[in-house]
């Protein structure tokens, strides 16, 4: 049984990231539905904006999936129209990834009523594909519970 | 090391100047250039042959339109100066990035007399690019480098970022929309006799509650206003404003952080800024306590910001800021804590940062008007909301 919940939105006006360098991998990721974070070969951090290398402990770095699940640590309703074409609300928010404190993406949280989104909010990703860009959004956990 | 080596020491503050500020304003960014620098030159008691030194923040950029358009070099072109030592700084301790420099250029013998300006041309560009205030650059272009973490998300504006701050803030301390908006009240109360401010009627913390929602819990008045406008500032070396016709203002202590903060890396719980070490390192530079402030200079890109920086230059206790300007009267001119008596940057305007180091330097002058608060011996400034520094002013 699946969860009565809005159908996936037309894709937002978004200006897209260039994809290159060492953040390349996390745009192109959601491709195979999944999310890679960087992380360091040899003390397992997380780093997020990726870097070429570990910050801590100067090891070097892989692109490594997590497991797309995460909590809101905050967000904001945007309701400013900020360009044409671009629907409000929105809710724009920095998710915790579950593997590690503070490891941090901003993203938005999606199909659900704006209102619905709570710091704490148990979310997983989903993507939204524009061009070549799979972009890594967040949506309600539980989304396909019953499947 | 004895406070008195500190490179700080060696510097003082001997004039100020700061051109027609407007939305738009009535000359090119430039000409408001010269008139500040001009006018900040004379302010000290010096001519423009004794500049020996020039810097800005953050230099001259074509992109964000208007964000930075005027550079050192050309400013010293159109002054009429020969200065030995210029400089700029795009990166560091945003605002005062310029500012640490002209300190440490001073204190190392370089030169005697440094021209510290800033300029903005914000309010012009809008007129015909209305997005010119947001952070992605080009609609249809891809974004490069920091931005890229927040722009395809759509968090096109800083008041995005900060609304997290914000929101984060209100659920972990309890704070209101009633109590941040004190923020946006003082400081038009403030700019009410302020004859350069760009909003110059008060407004109630029922108008605040009442004004358009941007990015919740951020409204219309929780923001800043982009300006066309400029500041300018003259730091001298302590032994080379002996001679000058007024007593300079002292640099008592500077403080300065840049940690793992900016767009897409934020540290923390999103309720505390990295701006704690800079606190730390300037009261770890003089004797004062924070309880000798007697007038408060406190960034207000966003009213949440000043929240977040009376905590971290230890004006108020964790979480307690909210609370502290609660109604306004403890940070009105009467109060224990006048602060943004320009009007800050929500009323005064977007100087970026160089509003509240010009007005603090007005108090301590006795220069500030009908806004003067009386007796005022010590200030602090802290501008920043990416890469943050402070200053510990006192009247010479």
């Amino acid at each position: 049984m699946a969860l009565d919940r809005p159908p996936p939105p037309s894709p937002a006006v978004r200006q897209l990231p260039a994809v290159e360098g060492d953040s390349a991998f996390f745009w192109t990721a959601g491709a195979q539905g999944r999310l890679l974070i960087c992380r360091c070969l040899s003390c397992e951090h997380y780093i997020h904006p990726p870097l070429p290398r570990c910050p801590s402990c100067a090891g070097a770095v892989a692109p490594h999936p997590v497991s797309g699940k995460a909590r809101v640590a905050s967000y904001t309703i945007n309701r400013q129209q900020w360009v044409q074409g671009l629907a409000v609300p929105y809710v724009f928010a920095a998710v915790e990834l579950e593997e590690q404190p503070e490891l941090y993406v901003l993203t938005n949280v999606t199909r659900c009523p704006v209102e619905d989104v709570y710091i704490g909010m148990p979310v997983e990703v989903c993507f939204e594909q524009q061009e070549e860009v799979f972009l890594p959004l967040f949506q309600p956990l539980g989304g396909q519970r019953g499947d | 090391m004895a406070t008195d080596r500190y490179p700080e020491k060696q510097v003082c503050i001997t004039g100020v100047g700061q051109s027609e500020v407007g939305r738009p304003a009535s000359k090119t960014p430039l000409a408001l250039t010269v008139d500040a620098c001009l006018q900040a030159i004379a302010d000290a008691g010096l001519t423009p042959d004794q500049i020996d030194g020039i810097t800005t923040f953050p230099g001259p950029m074509s992109a964000p339109p208007g964000f930075s358009p005027v550079g050192a070099t050309e400013t010293m072109f159109a002054c009429g100066l020969n200065p030995i030592w210029v400089g700029a700084s795009t990166e560091g301790h945003a605002h005062m990035s310029a500012i640490i420099s002209a300190i440490q250029a001073v204190a190392s013998g370089l030169c005697r007399h440094v021209l510290v300006f800033r300029t903005l041309g914000q309010a012009s560009v809008r007129a015909h690019a209305r997005h010119s205030n947001l952070m992605g650059g080009e609609a249809g272009s891809r974004v490069h480098g920091g931005m890229a973490w927040a722009v395809p998300f759509n968090g096109l504006s800083a008041s995005n970022i900060y609304g997290l701050y914000a929101q984060a803030y209100f659920k972990k301390y309890g704070a209101t929309s009633e109590q941040l908006g004190a923020v946006a009240v003082n400081g038009r109360t403030m700019a009410a006799l302020n004859p350069n401010a760009i909003y110059k009627t008060p407004i109630t913390i029922d108008d605040y509650m009442a004004s358009r929602m941007i990015t919740d819990p951020l409204r219309l008045f929780d923001c800043d206003v982009p300006i066309d406008g400029s500041t300018a500032i003259i730091f001298s070396h302590r032994d080379a404003a002996r001679d000058l016709p007024r007593a300079p203002i002292e640099i008592e202590a500077m403080g300065m952080s840049m940690s793992g903060q900016g767009i897409g890396f934020h540290q923390g719980d999103f309720t505390s800024l990295p701006a704690d070490k800079a606190g730390e390192m300037m009261w770890s530079r003089t004797d004062l306590k924070p309880s000798d402030v007697d007038v408060a200079q406190i960034y207000d890109g966003f009213s949440i910001i000043t929240l977040l920086w009376l905590e971290a230059i230890q004006l108020c206790k964790r979480g307690e800021a909210a609370a502290f300007v609660e109604g306004g009267s403890r940070i009105g001119r009467g109060g224990e804590l006048p602060m943004n008596t320009s009007g800050g940057q929500l009323s005064a305007g977007r100087l970026h940062g160089y509003g509240h180091t010009h007005e603090a330097c007005l108090q301590l002058f006795g220069k500030a008007g009908a806004r003067q608060v009386p007796n005022a011996k010590v200030s602090v400034v802290v501008n920043g909301g990416f890469g943050y520094g402070a200053l510990l002013l006192k009247r010479g």
